[in-house]
């Protein structure tokens, strides 16, 4: 039997798990916890947080690129103002079927934050307000950059020419010439 | 009408006089307001430097004909009005080609310029120009109100139009300036004034610091030099105008150099002590404040 | 790929005041279609000697912040630094200024305003890249969104090392770039003129959707 100790967040975890089928709550400080939630429940767990838990403020909508078990991982942080608390939702979906539903008309700010994520990362978020308008990049022609497979330097090699003469301090290939100096 | 041909060499020397003048003085007048922000401000001859590196810009770009006039009528405006009002009173050379009525002529040029102005710059294009043309032509327009409420009390109070004739009838010590026997119409000019100077509070017009920087933001090289030269005269001549009417004229250079500058340094005073004033408070404020004055002073004569 | 024009950029009917209708295609038509060229001095050299020293005795700075650096040139305007005894001024136009800074990394979405507002200034202008991104890219070497040699996108007339320059180190810079102007080295305006081709290509290399003017004069 784990012996855990009651908190706040671990108290709204066990109610959320009453309605919600939700993953394991990581406690990473006491006002902070994140949760995993199924993709298809996103929208019910936003709603019961922000109307009848009082986590009213949409603090962030930020994504993760989990090239290696081929996800993307989107992170709502909602903050309750009255206790203080932060608490995260975790959605993971593949990446070749990269879209969400879109939660403009919960929080209007989401539309700026959906708009950003289309075009540097390529998620797609149906119905949200100007979401195919240039944002940050403009005239940009290659895969969205945020991606992991996104090589920057060989695109930033093959773009901008290099000025000749410029030295790297890097540190394993400093030990490595005063190590082996004739390059083993 | 005869015409004494020798004094058009003289007025061109006044013209020369006060180009100098107010080159130098304008400069000074920013470093005392630099010295009044604890810094020590541009160097006296920065003007003259300005106005040659203007000139010698080797492109240009023109948007049309009135473009290219607004700047000469500014000019032409600056000019005029130095022109047509003796500079030194009792001096045959610098008297300048004053006559009887010039005093309407003054009033009228003062307006020319700013109107030149704002044709030239609606015709450059630029949206800003035309914020800025608006904000301008309005605030000047209720600024100069007091002033020609001033100016009527004067006229009747003196009974002519003769700018010549009014420096007369006060000379014989300093009582007899205008400052002393109808201050109403003295303390409204001098509103008007500071609203005219183009200086804070009322600079929202015109500075460098706001990104409309109004009329005169399209104009580059020597049309912007045009426009500095006449930055250099419109102040001066407007200065001569209220030491005519209000503070007993000059009889002498360096006692115009001595009332032209404190003059200039009244508007500094109250330059670098306020914040700028929107377009909207400062026509308030002069509705308020200085049209009431300058009805008084005429009802009072 | 091909970014589509806006819709007040594409081609389409206007009737005009008197009636006749007319096809419009405003890239073309509401901006002239002339090149830059190269600018001569003045015939006398004592002439042209005297109006560089005029120009590098008031150098009029566009007051447009690129990037980062242009905190290290807000301190110049205030009374520690007093950069105003030097000549030098913030203009809020283009048309007016003589000197462009660019102050740091340049994205590719400012290099396409910096390069209108370069070529709105009138000559003879001078460019001044601040900071090592200019120079080499700096510590944005590898980013997708900076250009790394801003000498290959107009000509740049002196360099300030630094990852910001200090403001003294501002002030050193412009009394380099005054000498360099009285000795008539800093024509950047015509070398822009004479490699024209070359500098447009690099720049429609990088900006992908191109929807001014050649040359924006």
């Amino acid at each position: 039997m784990n012996l855990q100790l009651v908190t706040p967040m671990r108290d709204l975890h066990t109610r959320l798990q009453h309605l919600f089928p939700l993953g394991e709550l990581t406690e990473q400080r006491p006002d902070l916890g994140f949760v995993t939630v199924p993709a298809a429940y996103l929208r019910p767990t936003l709603l019961h947080l922000r109307d009848r838990e009082g986590y009213t403020h949409l603090v962030l909508l930020t994504a993760v690129d989990w090239l290696e078990e081929n996800l993307f991982q989107l992170t709502y942080l909602l903050s309750n103002r009255t206790t203080g608390r932060d608490i995260g939702l975790r959605v993971k979906f593949p990446r070749q079927a990269a879209h969400m539903e879109s939660i403009h008309d919960l929080w209007p700010t989401a539309a700026t934050y959906q708009r950003e994520l289309r075009e540097m990362f390529g998620i797609d978020f149906p119905g949200s307000p100007r979401l195919h308008e240039e944002f940050i990049l403009e005239g940009w022609n290659d895969i969205p950059p945020y991606r992991r497979d996104f090589d920057t330097l060989k695109y930033a090699r093959a773009n901008f020419s290099d000025r000749p003469g410029r030295e790297t301090h890097d540190p394993e290939q400093h030990m490595k010439q005063q190590l082996y100096p004739d390059g083993a | 009408m005869s015409f004494d041909w020798m004094k058009i060499p003289y007025a061109l020397l006044t013209v020369f006089i006060v180009f100098n003048y107010g080159m130098l003085l304008g400069a000074l007048i920013q470093k005392i307001g630099a010295r009044a922000g604890r810094r020590y401000g541009i160097p006296v001859w920065q003007n003259y430097v300005d106005l040659i590196k203007n000139y010698g810009q080797r492109t240009s770009i023109t948007h049309g004909v009135m473009f290219y006039l607004g700047p000469v009528f500014r000019l032409t405006g600056g000019i005029g009005l130095l022109l047509f009002v003796p500079t030194i009173y009792g001096s045959y050379m610098f008297s300048n080609l004053s006559f009887a009525g010039d005093l309407i002529l003054a009033l009228y040029f003062v307006f020319f310029g700013t109107l030149g102005m704002a044709l030239g710059a609606g015709e450059s294009g630029h949206p800003h120009a035309a914020i800025g043309i608006t904000r301008g032509l309005s605030q000047v327009s209720v600024a100069e109100l007091p002033f020609a409420l001033a100016v009527f009390a004067v006229a009747l109070q003196y009974q002519t139009l003769s700018v010549t004739d009014i420096v007369a009838a006060q000379q014989g010590g300093m009582m007899n300036w205008t400052l002393f026997t109808n201050p109403l119409a003295v303390a409204a000019a001098m509103l008007a004034f500071l609203g005219s100077m183009m200086r804070p509070p009322f600079d929202v017009v015109i500075a460098p610091q706001e990104i409309p920087i109004g009329p005169p933001t399209e104009y580059h090289s020597a049309y912007l030099a045009l426009m500095q030269t006449n930055r250099a005269i419109f102040p001066i001549a407007k200065m001569v105008i209220y030491m005519n009417l209000f503070f007993g004229g000059a009889t002498s250079w360096p006692e115009f150099a001595v009332k032209v500058f404190l003059l200039y340094l009244f508007s500094a005073f109250v330059g670098v002590c306020f914040p700028r004033f929107r377009v909207e408070q400062s026509i308030r404020w002069f509705l308020i404040w200085a049209v009431p004055i300058g009805v008084l002073a005429i009802l009072w004569v | 790929m091909e970014q589509e024009l806006k819709p007040e950029l594409q081609i389409r009917k206007v009737k005009g005041p008197d009636g006749v209708e007319f096809e419009v295609e405003p890239l073309r038509d509401y901006y002239c279609e002339a090149l830059p060229t190269v600018q001569h001095g003045a015939y006398f050299k004592i002439v042209e000697d005297f109006f560089n020293w005029a120009r590098a005795e008031s150098l009029w700075i566009l007051g447009f912040g690129t990037g980062c650096g242009a905190i290290e040139m807000r301190p110049l305007m205030t009374p520690r630094f007093d950069a105003y005894r030097y000549g030098i001024q913030w203009r809020p136009t283009p048309r007016q200024a003589n000197l462009l800074v660019i102050s740091g990394y340049l994205s590719v979405k400012t290099l396409k305003r910096a390069i209108r507002a370069y070529e709105q200034m009138q000559s003879p202008k001078y460019v001044v890249g601040l900071g090592s991104c200019t120079i080499n890219g700096g510590m944005y070497w590898d980013s997708y969104n900076t250009i790394k040699r801003l000498d290959d996108y107009m000509p740049v007339d002196l360099y300030i090392v630094g990852c910001m320059p200090r403001p003294e180190a501002l002030l050193a810079g412009f009394e380099d770039l005054k000498k360099l102007i009285r000795a008539g080295k800093a024509e950047g305006a015509n070398q822009y003129a004479e490699k024209f081709e070359w500098y447009k290509s690099n720049q429609k290399r990088v900006i992908h959707d191109w929807d001014m003017p050649d040359y924006n004069w």
